[in-house]
């Protein structure tokens, strides 16, 4: 069973968002990681790039299969993970700690069509 | 599970021991039970076992099986003793590859040709229709047999141990042992895999195959399924049909041609290999080692500083035994050099690397 934590948004590919103020900051759910197995790399954008919503962002690779990532949200990479580079796998060992970028929301209304947990619970199966 | 999808012996095992299952040469297979990578390192370090029961195993018998093995595969059959075995592909009169197959030469007469699993039909199709004129009979027995592949450095302890019979350390790489079960029933062991570690692989029917997976188990033997699997190959530098070996990609183009007797005097696609061989091919099979730890994939495009393409990598990983980003690729042959620069397109952007030795991995046979 993977663990999905109340009080973050979520979206349908498996992001997490956890809001504050006009910062996103996002991750990959229990679920995602548990699927992919194994993570050995984490493609990060760079600081200072400007995102769209649903549009991919970096990657996630596990020994099998590279997974893209969708920002759930628009606006400028505040911060990325730089830890991740090194400790891939920090993913696997908890998907919820292992934050991926941090997003300066340019419309903070894009969250309304992001999944609670509950909501979320019933796609992460 | 798609309904469609053929099962192998140890399905239940693999349900059992909760292990990720996907659709593979039309079974339904196991890829992970713990993880590939831990699996991945129970084979280098320890020892693993892997479900190979999809595999086909085609028997070859009559007055002409060896001129007719002989005719079909690359590699020389006349020189092998009874109880030995060679590596070699079926080719088709232009060179391109049918398949890749190990030929076990019987102890009483004829060939045991063990084919990849996607390709079962296809090869005995192929043989049947280059049999005419042959004195022969050609018998696909694949449903009959499960196999299990033990592989790892303490993969001879633990078959000794299960089969208790001291003998089998003797076994030489590639030659085999007929066993029989208490039922009369056949049992082959043979020192051969596809890891690059020591390791036997053991052909018997399917309810011999659920014990000895049971036993291997019970003695902490790892379940490994067909992630590792393809790592573990990959790192020896050991070709995939479908993706370093097809129609479209030769055995001289994979840099498999000690595996074609030019000397024998024939065998299907002889001379266009000869001619290869001898005068070239355009695109080559090399390995690539990224300056970084970016993944290249299969599909992905190999490029020159300039973003021409001349090539593609056809299976690439992080490599899990040396921590470094390689992949094979097919290439135009100007730049396969070992030490030529290359660059990888890898989503958005290009990654710097080089052409290395395909055989990443210091393979561990008992020689």
């Amino acid at each position: 069973m993977s663990r999905i934590i109340e009080g973050l948004l979520y979206s349908e590919s498996h992001e997490w968002v956890k809001v504050e103020g006009d910062l996103a900051v996002i991750g990959v759910s229990d679920f995602a990681q548990a699927e992919m197995g194994d993570i050995t790399y984490v493609d990060l954008p760079s600081e200072g790039d400007e995102i769209q919503a649903g549009e991919e962002f970096g990657a996630l690779e596990s020994v099998k299969a590279s997974s893209d990532l969708y920002s759930p949200v628009s606006g400028t990479v505040e911060a990325v993970n730089e830890d991740l580079e090194s400790a891939p796998e920090m993913v696997n060992q908890d998907a919820y700690a292992a934050w991926i970028i941090k997003v300066r929301m340019s419309d903070p209304s894009e969250l309304e069509s992001l999944l609670d947990a509950a909501a979320y619970g019933k796609i992460a199966e | 599970m798609d309904q469609s999808l053929k099962t192998t012996c140890l399905h239940d095992c693999h349900i059992s021991l909760g292990a990720k299952m996907s659709p593979f040469a039309g079974f339904d297979m196991p890829i992970q039970y713990s993880g590939i990578i831990q699996e991945h390192n129970a084979v280098r370090k320890a020892v693993g076992m892997f479900d190979v029961s999809h595999m086909g195993e085609i028997f070859v018998d009559g007055p002409a099986a060896e001129a007719f093995v002989n005719h079909v595969f690359t590699n020389d059959v006349s020189q092998l003793a009874p109880g030995g075995i060679l590596y070699g592909m079926m080719c088709y009169p232009d060179g391109g590859v049918v398949d890749d197959l190990l030929v076990y030469k019987e102890f009483e007469s004829g060939y045991l040709l063990v084919v990849n699993a996607a390709n079962v039909e296809k090869d005995y199709k192929w043989l049947l229709e280059q049999s005419s004129g042959f004195e022969v009979e050609i018998f696909d027995d694949s449903d009959s047999w499960g196999q299990i592949a033990l592989q790892g450095p303490g993969a001879e302890d633990a078959l000794v141990k299960a089969f208790g019979i001291e003998e089998l350390r003797e076994l030489e790489f590639y030659t085999f042992f007929d066993l029989e079960d208490e039922d009369g029933g056949r049992v082959i062991i043979s020192r051969t895999g596809y890891t690059g570690e020591d390791g036997f692989e053991i052909y018997a029917s399917p309810d011999n195959i659920r014990d000895l997976w049971a036993i291997f188990l019970e003695d902490g033997v790892t379940p490994c399924g067909l992630g590792c699997r393809d790592t573990l190959r990959f790192e020896a530098g050991l070709p995939l049909y479908g993706d370093e070996l097809s129609p479209e990609i030769s055995p001289v183009m994979a840099g498999l041609s000690m595996f074609c007797k030019f000397d024998k005097p024939e065998f299907i696609g002889k001379e266009v290999l000869e001619k290869q061989k001898a005068e070239g091919v355009a695109r080559k099979i090399v390995g690539i080692e990224l300056h970084d730890n970016a993944i290249p994939r299969a599909g992905y495009p190999v490029e020159l500083e300039d973003g021409t393409q001349v090539g593609v990598v056809t299976t690439g990983y992080h490599s899990i035994s040396l921590d470094k980003s390689i992949c094979f690729a097919l290439v135009d042959s100007a730049y396969a050099p070992l030490g030529t620069p290359l660059f990888i397109r890898i989503r958005k952007r290009v990654f710097p690397g080089e052409v290395i030795k395909k055989r990443f991995y210091k393979t561990n046979y008992k020689k």
